[in-house]
């Protein structure tokens, strides 16, 4: 084998050596780049996976956890929700509209290979500061990449949430969620099980698209990346529709024994994967494969990333039928091998045998590795910033107008307004309050989903950021009406081999591993993105989180505006004096410094169960947690919200900086009408939890007052600014 | 086989905001001598006919009936023959 | 009365205007396969929303040709009820039901939000529900709504009361602020001239129900059985 090959393809040479202990001889190209996809950190999680294993991944309701192509949680009445969240950063960072696209396609794909119909998507995104041209020009590439694709496939984009941060400058993260409903009766897996079964390939043709496209998404960018430019895909929303339609018709056949999409790795991790899962082998000839481009190689084929392409296995005997379904459909569906019992990948091409390999070899045997990590030398320094030192700048009204205005705070409508959040008729809260609600057409039952990643705490104390990202997700959900039920985890960190990096990543895992257990919501599945750094700076190390939550009767939906004026707003919760890590730090004060605010679990999980038990009780009539730029912002958004004022005394015993500003946790905001004041109050007095009475809602001002200070803006002055902050800086 | 180059363009009544979206860019570029952009559809058609007229009827038919919208839409087709 | 869905490739609002037949509507409804070409004694056709044929080429252009499209212009044209939605607007269009054409937003984006319709004309069997002048809120989605047409067939639209919906604002003023994607004279619905074939861009079925937070678009449907029952539509 021609020296270094291997490393071209991304295998280190202890894993070239491996592989010929595996194989008892050295390996043909072909397999050479069978074993390069399948042991990319992509696929592998080789880096990850030892840290992984600290997640929660089981409950009672948990029916698949991590594994499979996407999570699958009981809701009830036979019914499941199926989810899950994964990444597209590296694509979507040389080609924003396609890359994005294409990770929509990718995550919806996954949902409805397990039989579920998607019913909602959402999306986590982090772009570079707005100021730069090329943040602009990635950020709408995006927006539209996602729009284009979710809404021509019909599947509606319910929420999600956009950061601007310059360490996402030259690496932007784009991670897609996607929820399905199913009838637990229908449930599909990824195994080819039943040797003898046929394997089939259906969909789209394979053309030469993104290959190698799992290596590119394991390594860090550089200039030399655009001309990588060919391991971009096209993505085909209107082929992923009719592929969504047959699919769904076939699973519920029960001719199915198997399924899995093709995703990174194309042909080879769907079918190394089922086959690992299984137990069994399969044999193939490429040839058989549907190719729109002449001339292509096994190699080729093999490692293809063209999109729309669904792994199949029958029973044997009802080969007709599937390609009577996708015929229906206008979709091919070729046999192209069997299913075997010897447990190996046979690879063929017109009958000649191009690659043979053990199924397990490319999944259970890839080394597994234990990086070093350390405490990076920032931390200490950021985390020891005396902020009693801060200069009290006393025009908070100035302060709150410029905190509605930057980006990451402000309406990000410029942005939800691209996407069809109403098709399938189900979207019950969209875009805009704290979490998604989702209805269960036949039920009273709803869906709450939302995704949550504070990646400046992360960067100041990994394992408290960790903790948080749960803990927020989970809030929210409780402030739709909505018990929060399991979690997916997209993982999106710089480059593993630097121990600081290591560290963050296992910190922060640790942390978030600790909430679910205390939050019980487990970890049904998830994605891990490395190596997001070009030339050495690596992003804010971001776990995101996705949460799903079930809403029991949805006359209890909660949002976050006021609903009438004169209702009384309390905040349940402690405000402290802890500006660490605060918008109002970062964006007036230009300081990433000091430890993200504490979090003690016993308390965030007395408020939360409190404020879902008020709102079952009929005792809440809006609900909003605070995050970040501290109670004015919450307040102010729920004024937008409820087209209404407010009139606040603040009378805690610290700066007002800090009362209006910090980003304390375990607050949420709740308004209760005037007549049912007593009652909620008994309730938290019962349950000894922190709270206070604030004021109440209505009128054309937000009036915030404390001792010595107070903020008094019009509404209307306030909602131009949070309105126009984004529009104004892309539509110039 | 001849091969047809398609060119499909809205009529010049017709707003074309992808047109004048361009026309922008390429001013802030620095090209100020750009007077207007029209953006419209180029097709290529590989056409296994008997004749050239025979070719050039057909795509006619193709493009009144398909290919453009007559109410907002212009076409115009050149034919060649090519190798097969 | 019985409705009748279109199926196209790529049709995504099928199931949601079936729903709302079947469910809210409580009227029998089946779909009709677009490589069909029965109608089945429907005596409403539903051309509904989405990207038929991934809106390639054109909007609309290739569903029109499908087998079922066949059917569905000799029903339009005996005086059949036609309610084509978003997409299914755009097909009535290049099927030549309909005058005029939907082309690209202006601002080259999707845009899905509330608009308000001024309700123009309540004497069709789609809109005699609603009361004259009504201001509703229907949602729009879409990239390619803008509706255009000549000078004259527009004098012809006016003239003729053909314009069912206009994008207005909440004050029910038809001004450009209220015009979410440049239609000429703010149009957002019309009929055919004889008034059985209405195709507007905003989604009715999107606001039929309160869980979703308006019933404005209920009354459309409404209006079609209303019109049913007094012995309209029937062929």
């Amino acid at each position: 084998m021609k020296e270094g090959l291997w490393q071209e393809m991304g295998l280190s040479d202890q894993e070239y050596a491996r592989i010929q202990e595996i194989l008892g001889r050295e390996p043909n190209e072909v397999e050479l780049g069978v074993f390069s996809v399948m042991w990319s950190e992509h696929c592998s999680y080789k880096n990850s996976k030892n840290v992984l294993r600290s997640f929660p991944t089981q409950g009672p309701r948990v029916i698949q956890g991590p594994g499979e192509n996407a999570g699958v949680v009981d809701i009830g009445d036979g019914q499941a929700v199926v989810f899950k969240i994964e990444s597209h950063n590296h694509p979507s960072a040389i080609e924003p509209y396609q890359g994005a696209a294409t990770g929509v396609g990718g995550i919806i794909r996954d949902i409805f290979t397990m039989g579920a119909r998607p019913i909602a998507l959402l999306n986590s995104l982090r772009f570079g500061s707005l100021q730069s041209k090329k943040s602009r020009f990635i950020f709408s590439g995006v927006v539209a990449g996602i729009a284009g694709y979710g809404n021509c496939i019909g599947i509606p984009t319910v929420g999600g949430e956009v950061y601007f941060h310059p360490s996402y400058e030259d690496n932007c993260l784009v991670n897609a969620m996607c929820i399905g409903i199913i009838d637990q009766k229908h449930i599909a897996k990824g195994i080819a099980a039943g040797p003898g079964n046929p394997v089939m390939v259906v969909g789209a043709k394979t053309g030469r698209d993104g290959i190698h496209g799992a290596t590119f998404a394991s390594e860090e960018l550089n200039e030399s990346s655009e001309d990588r430019r060919p391991a971009v895909q096209v993505g085909d929303p209107f082929m992923e529709k009719l592929l969504l339609e047959a699919c769904l018709e076939l699973i519920k056949t029960g001719y199915v024994v198997g399924m899995q999409d093709m995703g990174a790795a194309g042909l080879t991790s769907s079918s190394v994967e089922m086959a690992a899962r299984a137990d069994t082998g399969i044999e193939m000839d490429v040839a058989l494969v549907p190719r729109r481009e002449t001339g292509m190689t096994p190699y080729e084929i093999l490692l293809s990333e063209s999109q729309e392409r669904m792994l199949v296995v029958p029973h044997l005997g009802k080969e007709q039928e599937v390609q009577d379904i996708f015929a229906k459909w206008g979709l091919e569906a070729v046999v192209i091998g069997k299913v075997t019992d010897d447990g190996y990948m046979t690879f063929k091409e017109d009958g000649v045998v191009v690659g043979r390999i053990p199924a397990k070899a490319l999944t259970d045997m890839c080394p597994m590795y234990s990086p070093e990590a350390v405490e990076p030398a920032y931390l200490a320094r950021a985390q020891e910033y005396d902020l009693s030192t801060l200069p009290e700048l006393d025009d908070y009204s100035q302060i709150l107008l410029s905190l509605l205005g930057s980006p990451t705070i402000a309406s990000k409508e410029w942005v939800y307004q691209q996407y069809d959040y109403m098709v399938g008729v189900n979207t019950v809260v969209g875009p805009g309050s704290d979490a998604a609600v989702l209805r269960i057409k036949g039920t009273n039952k709803g869906i709450a989903a939302t995704t949550d990643c504070n990646s400046r705490y992360v960067y100041l104390d990994p394992y408290r950021g960790g903790q948080i990202a749960v803990a927020e997700a989970a809030r929210n959900l409780v402030c739709s009406g909505a018990e929060p039920l399991a979690v997916t985890d997209c993982l999106n960190f710089g480059n593993p081999e630097k121990p600081e990096i290591f560290w963050q990543f296992k910190e922060a895992v640790a942390g978030m591993a600790d909430a679910c257990r205390e939050l019980e919501t487990p970890v049904t599945g998830g994605n891990v993105s490395l190596y997001n750094e070009t030339k050495g700076e690596a992003v804010y190390p971001t776990p995101v989180v996705g949460m799903v939550g079930l809403i029991e009767d949805l006359t209890q939906v909660t949002t976050i505006g006021w609903k009438e004026a004169g209702d009384i707003i309390i905040q349940l919760g402690q405000t402290k004096d802890e500006l660490g890590g605060s918008s109002y730090l970062s964006h007036i004060h230009g300081l990433e410094a000091g430890r993200p605010p504490e979090i003690n679990m016993q308390l965030e999980k007395l408020v939360q169960a409190t404020t879902l038990q008020l709102i079952k009780e009929g005792l809440v009539a809006s609900a909003h947690d605070c995050a970040e730029g501290g109670l004015a912002i919450a307040l102010a958004e729920c004024c937008f919200a409820g087209g209404m004022g407010a009139e606040v005394t603040l009378t805690d015993s610290m700066r007002a900086s800090s009362i209006l500003f910090s980003e304390s946790q375990s607050r949420i905001i709740i308004s209760t009408p005037k007549a049912k004041l007593d009652i909620v109050l008994n309730k938290l007095n019962e349950g000894q939890i922190p709270y206070k009475v604030l004021g109440n809602a209505g009128g054309e001002e937000l009036s915030m007052a404390g001792s010595g200070w107070k903020v008094r803006l019009g509404l209307d002055t306030l909602e131009e600014k949070y309105r126009r902050a984004i529009p104004c800086i892309m539509n110039s | 086989m001849y091969k047809a180059i398609v060119t499909i363009n809205f009529k010049k009544s017709i707003l074309d905001p992808q047109g004048s979206t361009v026309l922008k860019a390429l001013k802030s570029l620095g090209y100020k001598d750009v007077e207007d952009v029209r953006v419209g559809k180029h097709m290529e058609i590989l056409i296994d006919s008997p004749n050239l007229e025979t070719a050039l009827e057909q795509l006619k038919e193709m493009c009144a009936k398909l290919l453009a919208n007559p109410v907002i839409e212009d076409y115009q087709v050149d034919v060649a023959e090519v190798k097969s | 009365m019985k409705f009748g869905v279109v199926v196209f490739p790529g049709s995504n609002c099928d199931a949601d205007c079936y729903h709302v037949i079947d469910k809210v509507l409580g009227e029998p409804v089946e779909y009709l396969w677009h490589g069909h070409d029965d109608l089945k004694n429907i005596d409403c056709i539903i051309l509904p929303g989405g990207f038929s044929y991934g809106d390639y080429l054109r909007t609309g252009a290739i569903a029109r040709f499908s087998p079922v499209m066949d059917k569905v212009i000799e029903f339009g044209k005996n005086g059949g009820l036609i309610l084509g939605i978003c997409n299914g607007f755009q097909i009535l269009t290049e099927s030549g039901l309909l005058p005029g054409a939907l082309i690209r937003n202006p601002s080259l984006r999707f845009q899905c939000y509330n608009t308000n319709l001024l309700v123009e004309n309540v004497n069709t069997p789609f809109t005699n529900a609603y009361t004259p002048k009504q201001i509703i809120q229907i949602p729009i989605a879409h990239g390619e709504g803008s509706f255009v047409a000549d000078p004259q067939t527009l004098e012809r639209l006016e003239k003729e009361e053909q314009i069912v919906f206009r994008y207005c604002n909440a004050a029910g003023e038809t001004t450009p602020e209220a015009n979410p994607n440049g239609s000429l004279h703010n149009i957002a619905g019309i009929i055919n001239d004889k008034g059985n074939i209405l195709g507007m861009m905003p989604h009715p079925e999107r606001c039929a129900e309160d869980i979703l937070g308006s019933v404005d678009g209920q009354h459309l449907f409404k209006s079609l059985v209303n019109w049913f029952q007094q012995g309209g539509g029937r062929r």
